[in-house]
């Protein structure tokens, strides 16, 4: 063997009841390479992950670190050898603060147990100087941003001394200034011989700081390639299996009447005692499709909850089709015209125990179709309705329309839950983050229907926090920090870091909404 | 093969069999108990205890010991509907003990003191419990107080209010109430010659079949209507049934108040009968709420098995009382069934166990397929 690998998965196959989640996968990690991991969802990327972490036994195949074959019973076993993850989701004590986090579990402590805080904040400044990961070290993580947050993620596996670091979707969260400061922390941590397995379905990512990739597809290996020799549209052709247009194909937007009416709302948060939402104002008018564009956690969501009533206003006022629904139940709101796509599907959108068909009469079973006067449910009624809206919308599922939610994937869960919106051929179209955790084909689909939704006359309400998206479908933009809109944008005439400047906070401009 | 696996997965296959297992677990570990008490008489005596009226011979004396543990069970049975319509609601009713509390006392006092018909003290001992309901639904619904707490303290709230108004009706020499059958035999629940069937007993009533009628009606209300459609999404998941406009506030009161009614309904099918007097000096709460927690359990949290169920707790228990004295101190009956009462919880516990192994069997059988078809398919392209 003429090169050095730091970790090897060789011919890893895993199988589940009816599915064979990795099929012979070689994926072979070289010391100080930043190795891409690139898949839709689905595609096997996450047992992977678990087989390198014990998590799971593979039925087949081995693993090597540096040229030995290792054993890997659970995730214990996996820190003993090196290989540290950040978790698309942190695992942070919000409370703790940063140092607190990091030496959590391999507290430095004398013979009478008394923590040595004071070797542990030498060290970790040590650490972030040498990796220019910047952080404040007793600052508590729930008042740091986001992205300190994840470089304290970061020093957590470095003061572990991990070798191998896994990144599980990190930009996902970030803005676009702070994924360029990750891309050159990842490149400073791999001239320094850490090896990197990046897992993400961002193409201009990879390319961007990828030296090879590895592209799985339904659990078989495509292949791995040599980033400098290769296209995104290569790499995502692979990833799919067929071509696929980034570009949405769309018609200039035809505004009609305002449909939604947002005056001076204020909504109070759950979170601290700031309003989340400070006096905000915006119109959607028929047939066009506004985006909300911001980061996570800027009020997006408590706005949403405004206008759908999951919360209740402080102050201002909603108005839809002209009518004031500030103080309006959810379910008057449902009925007169209002569609909500949820953030979590699992949370609001689904009960995961019921079955598909009870999960698509959610908004409509309370209505004559399906309910009889005294009261019973009209089980042929929701079954024809069931089956109606499978073969329109292509929700695939193990046994149809009697198919428990929980056990369908996440992108025909949420084919479920826009086939339900969408048949009650609602006014206004709420769509949180419609594409969240979706694969390229379901996200290429559902955007497809989005603006279906706009060219038949709707009214459209896009929140977003992935830029590609917000460039690419509404017809405006309006930036949201801090619960406030700080300003609007023509997506033909924006630029992403201009947005990104404006979803940070550096910059902000009077929002005049006359149209 | 293939049937086997797929007959394991049924659901209520699956729920017999685990609910069987619990019980022949019971009686071992109770069985064992006695052992160490006295060796000579355990296998006698447990038994007696599984025996129950079968220690008659064939007649009218069996049949009318048969017909004294359907008598208890009826309570027993409304007791873990009230338990179980709450249980998918995703509340945890354990104030159903107080609610058959208020029951009791409602149906007592209105056929002793007021001289009511059977039918006036039944729906009076659903509305109390009713009451009972709403109090711990309310906290819960607007001042987000749990169930469980609100349940607690409402039990011995209601247990000492009905003692007080249950001495104002109560023997002169003794502190059990008065015998209601002398007093206002119109209370007494109409038995529709079903006590004829069971060895003359008197006081198999109308309650069984109420009972019976009442677990169907339950069943349907959750499988077939809008509103069992309604409760059913709450309790799986609040925060859905909000977002579609469920109330789901209302929803959490409704439920309560139907579990509550369903409880105060179990008091009057046994009082009413007569069989039993209400002690007014007793300072603990009955244990026929409590058990009915066990039975639904035991019944997979399901209304039909809750009629097998709670018929088998109260076999059991009345079982006990077959137990030779002479061997065991009398609270030996108690504690058998209480053992096996206990091991009824673990009924759902055993399911999950049992679908884990499933689940990995056909793992392995999926893997070795697999591995066939792997063979085959390189086998074809040669």
């Amino acid at each position: 063997m003429d090169e050095q690998f730091a970790i090897e998965m060789l011919n890893i196959t895993k199988i589940f009841p009816g599915i064979i989640a990795n099929d012979n996968i070689t994926l072979q990690l070289k010391k100080g390479e930043i190795h891409a991991l690139l898949g839709e969802n689905g595609a096997g990327k996450s047992t992977l992950m678990s087989v390198l972490f014990g998590l799971y036994q593979p039925e087949h195949g081995i693993i090597k670190k540096d040229g030995v074959e290792v054993k890997i019973n659970d995730p214990n076993d996996a820190n003993a050898l090196g290989i540290g993850m950040v978790h698309q989701h942190f695992k942070l004590v919000e409370c703790f603060s940063v140092l607190d986090n990091i030496i959590l579990g391999v507290e430095p402590t004398n013979k009478l147990g008394v923590l040595k805080k004071d070797e542990a904040r030498k060290r970790i400044l040590e650490l972030s100087e040498k990796y220019g990961l910047h952080v404040e070290p007793d600052a508590i993580i729930e008042d740091i941003t986001v992205g300190m947050q994840q470089r304290t993620e970061i020093l957590k596996m470095l003061y572990r001394e991990n070798e191998i670091l896994i990144f599980d979707e990190p930009t996902a969260v970030l803005t676009p200034q702070e994924i360029d400061d990750l891309m050159q922390i990842m490149k400073n941590l791999a001239a320094e011989g850490k090896s990197i397995l990046f897992i993400s379905h961002k193409l201009n990512e990879i390319m961007a700081v990828a030296d090879r990739c590895t592209v799985l597809r339904k659990g078989k290996c495509v292949g791995t390639v040599e980033t400098k020799n290769t296209t995104a549209e290569e790499l995502s052709s692979m990833m799919v299996g067929r071509n696929v247009s980034f570009h949405v194909d769309k018609k200039p937007a035809e505004p009609g009447d305002v449909v939604l009416e947002v005056e001076n709302l204020t909504v109070a948060s759950r979170l601290h005692k700031n309003d989340a939402v400070k006096n905000v104002s915006f119109k959607v008018r028929k047939g066009e499709i506004v985006c909300i564009a911001g980061i996570d956690g800027n009020g997006q969501t408590e706005l949403v909850y405004g206008i759908t009533g999951l919360e209740h206003a402080k102050s201002g006022s909603v108005k839809l089709n002209g009518v004031d629904i500030t103080n309006a139940s959810i379910r008057k709101r449902n009925t007169s015209g209002m569609s909500h796509i949820p953030e979590d599907r699992h949370k609001h959108g689904l009960v995961l125990d019921y079955s598909l068909e009870y999960n698509l009469i959610l908004q409509t079973y309370f209505g004559d179709e399906f309910t009889d006067k005294a009261g019973f449910l009209k089980r042929k009624a929701i079954r024809e309705y069931a089956d109606k809206l499978i073969g329109m919308y292509d929700i695939r599922s193990g046994q149809g329309a009697v198919t428990s939610a929980r056990s369908m994937s996440g992108g025909n869960q949420q084919k479920a839950i826009i086939a339900r919106e969408i048949d009650k051929s609602p006014d206004l179209l709420v769509a949180v983050q419609p594409t969240r955790g979706l694969d390229v084909g379901a996200i290429e689909y559902i955007h497809k229907q989005l603006i279906a939704q706009r060219d038949a006359g709707k009214a459209c309400l896009l929140i977003s926090l992935e830029l590609d998206e917000v460039m690419d479908i509404p017809d405006r933009i309006l930036v949201m920090y801090e619960g406030e809109i700080v300003g609007e944008f023509d997506p033909k005439k924006t630029t992403e870091d201009e947005l990104g400047l404006y979803m940070a906070g550096a910059k902000r401009s009077e929002v005049h909404d006359e149209n | 093969m293939k049937t086997k696996s797929s007959l394991l997965k049924n659901n209520a296959v699956q729920s017999l069999l685990c609910s069987l297992i619990c019980v022949v677990l019971g009686l071992l570990i109770g069985y064992i108990v006695l052992l160490f008490i006295n060796p000579n008489g355990a296998g006698k005596a447990i038994l007696a205890v599984i025996k129950n009226f079968f220690f008659y011979p064939e007649g009218p004396a069996r049949a009318k010991y048969f017909g004294g543990t359907l008598v208890k069970a009826a309570p027993l049975v409304m007791c873990s509907l009230s338990i179980l319509f709450a249980y998918k609601v995703g509340l945890f009713n354990i104030g159903v003990a107080g609610q058959y509390v208020a029951g009791a006392g409602a149906c007592l006092y209105a056929g002793l003191a007021w001289q009511c018909p059977w039918y006036v003290c039944l729906l009076l001992a659903v509305a109390a419990g009713a009451v009972f309901g709403a109090f711990s639904g309310v906290l819960k619904a607007y001042c987000n107080v749990n169930e469980v707490i609100s349940g607690i303290m409402l039990n011995w709230i209601g247990l000492y209010t009905v003692n007080i108004l249950l001495t104002n009706v109560k023997e002169d020499a003794s502190p059990y109430t008065n015998n209601l059958a002398s007093f206002n035999s119109s209370a007494i629940l109409p038995t529709l010659g079903l006590d004829k069937l069971f060895g003359n007993n008197q006081y198999v009533t109308i309650a069984v079949p109420l009972a019976i009628l009442a677990a169907i009606v339950i069943a349907v209300i959750l499988e077939k209507t809008k509103f069992g459609y309604e409760l059913k999404a709450t309790g799986n998941n609040k925060n859905a049934a909000k977002y579609c406009g469920m109330r789901e506030k209302q929803n959490i009161i409704v439920t309560l108040i139907i579990g509550g009614g369903l409880a105060g309904m179990g008091a009057a099918l046994l009082y009413l009968t007569g069989m039993e007097q209400w002690s007014c000096s007793q300072s603990s709460v009955p244990g026929m709420g409590f058990n009915g927690i066990a039975a639904a359990f035991l019944g997979c949290l399901d209304p039909l098995g809750s009629l097998l169920s709670s018929f088998f707790i109260q076999h059991i228990t009345n079982g006990g009382g077959y137990v030779d004295k002479t061997m065991y101190c009398s609270q030996i009956s108690d504690l058998i069934s209480s053992i096996i009462i206990y091991l009824c919880g673990f009924v759902l516990f055993l399911r999950e166990f049992i679908n884990s192994r499933i689940a990995k069997a056909e793992e392995r059988k999926a893997e070795l397929a697999i591995g066939k078809e792997a063979e085959n398919a390189v086998g074809g392209d040669e």
